[in-house]
């Protein structure tokens, strides 16, 4: 892809129109971190640009008791400094966090991290744990898709041509409710994850879980969320049994590849020891958060 | 072929214009069409940081940035860190630690210490040294580079 043609909507729906009546490959950019790079390899096919960081609905936020509603292409150095979304999504302000250096960060968002669809992105397992779903516009109206449904292999994901992510929702979570991200690289930073875990719990007063969502990344070729895991895990106290199990079903839940990062039997056991350990982490979020 | 596009910008406070290709990347821009080579290219891949600049402040890499995208926006290179007669605190500190061998890193350096001591002006070693994880030297092996950074951070807290 060369690209030979810029343009920058200032609406969503100046967006998905000129993204419907391209009459070349069309993409859309939010911090271009992946499709610059893209662009470059694959020179032959010409590429229109759309430009989403001009609209402001892509790079702003808003946090009500409902939830929070996302722009998907508000950069993760921009997110991660938000204080009230980390008081309520420390998990995701993780995952962002882990994504490329200081400068990647200043570009890349949270909506080309889910658009992108790499099985090792890492605010896809912690989107999923949190419940986040993805309202996608599409020339003929809107419709929403849990984050769970939307990535569909690597690099692929369910939007049409001519479709555009327009926001990224994710409830508020209850007092007691709280998130946490893990990833596992073999050095401290600049890295993609050999492995990731999102974890959420909701306990009540006397500690016991009563809800839990639990999603696994780089283990497979999507993002997978993980209901045996997190079934083991409610009606617990989180102690080392009950998080021992929630490890072992996402040991088998896990179908990882080996590569140049990480054996598959290394992934599979890995996967759960972060589990166990976002899980911990998550607990005393939540316990704190009561 | 299309028109070049005819880009308005302030670099260092400077209002610019350039003409450039859609595919044009800031660093082409910068380098090729303004002959402001202070902005080292490294990887062209936003691994290395050589090429680390600011859009309206905030750090980023400027191979991984378009050159159509800087209109309007206010980019700071390290052509704007310090004068021809003056160094910066921050050049000055990396001089005094020997913080460079070959020097392709230093520019980037440089800029990505300026936006960390603005955004923290009194960094801890490890929230200096994640900050700064995304450029890479491939000489020094950072340790020199750490101390004239926190240095640096010392020298200008005293002297505000």
């Amino acid at each position: 892809m060369a690209v030979v043609d810029y343009q920058a909507p200032l609406s969503i729906k100046e967006a998905v129109t000129l993204l419907a009546g391209s009459d070349i490959k069309a993409k859309v950019m939010a911090g271009g971190t992946d499709l610059i790079i893209q662009s470059k390899s694959q020179a032959a096919e010409p590429l229109r640009i759309l430009d989403l960081k001009h609209i402001s609905e892509m790079m702003s936020y808003d946090i009500s008791d409902a939830g929070l509603s996302l722009g998907p292409a508000m950069c993760c150095a921009e997110f991660t400094a938000l204080d009230d979304v980390n008081a309520l999504y420390p998990g995701l302000v993780e995952a962002a966090y882990l994504i490329g250096s200081t400068q990647v960060q200043g570009r890349a968002s949270i909506g080309g991290n889910l658009c992108n669809s790499s099985p090792a992105a890492d605010t896809i397992p912690a989107l999923m744990a949190s419940r986040a779903e993805c309202v996608i516009h599409g020339v003929e109206g809107e419709r929403t898709v849990a984050v769970e449904d939307f990535v569909t292999g690597v690099g692929r994901n369910c939007m049409q041509p001519g479709e555009l992510l327009q926001s990224i929702w994710l409830p508020r979570p209850a007092a007691g409710t709280r998130d946490a991200y893990l990833r596992f690289i073999p050095r401290s930073e600049m890295d993609i994850a050999v492995a990731g875990a999102g974890v959420s719990v909701s306990i009540d007063a006397s500690g016991t879980c009563t809800a839990a969502r639990v999603a696994i990344g780089a283990v497979a070729p999507t993002a997978l969320l993980v209901p045996q895991a997190a079934a083991a895990l409610v009606g617990t106290q989180l102690d080392e049994s009950a998080l021992a199990q929630a490890a072992a079903a996402a040991s088998i839940a896990a179908s990882p590849i080996t590569d140049r990062r990480g054996t598959a039997d290394y992934r599979r056991q890995i996967v759960g020891v972060l589990v166990k350990r976002a899980a911990l982490i998550a607990k005393q979020r939540a316990q704190a958060s009561l | 072929m299309m028109a070049k596009l005819h880009i308005t910008t302030s670099i260092n406070g400077d209002a610019t214009e350039f003409l450039c290709e859609p595919h044009d990347t800031l660093l082409d821009v910068l380098r090729n069409d303004l002959q402001m080579t202070g902005t080292k290219e490294g990887c062209g891949s936003g691994d290395c940081g050589a090429c680390s600049v600011t859009v309206d402040g905030r750090l980023v890499c400027a191979c991984l940035v378009l050159g159509v995208e800087a209109e309007g926006r206010e980019i700071g290179t390290i052509e704007g860190v310090g004068d021809n007669d003056k160094l910066n605190v921050i050049q000055e500190k990396f001089l005094e630690h020997a913080a460079l061998q070959c020097g392709i890193c230093t520019p980037g350096l440089v800029v990505s210490t300026q936006a960390l001591l603005t955004l923290n002006p009194d960094p801890t070693e490890a929230e200096a040294r994640y900050f700064l994880a995304g450029n890479l030297c491939r000489c020094t092996g950072y340790d020199k580079i750490i101390r004239a950074v926190l240095d640096a951070a010392a020298t200008m807290k005293g002297a505000a």
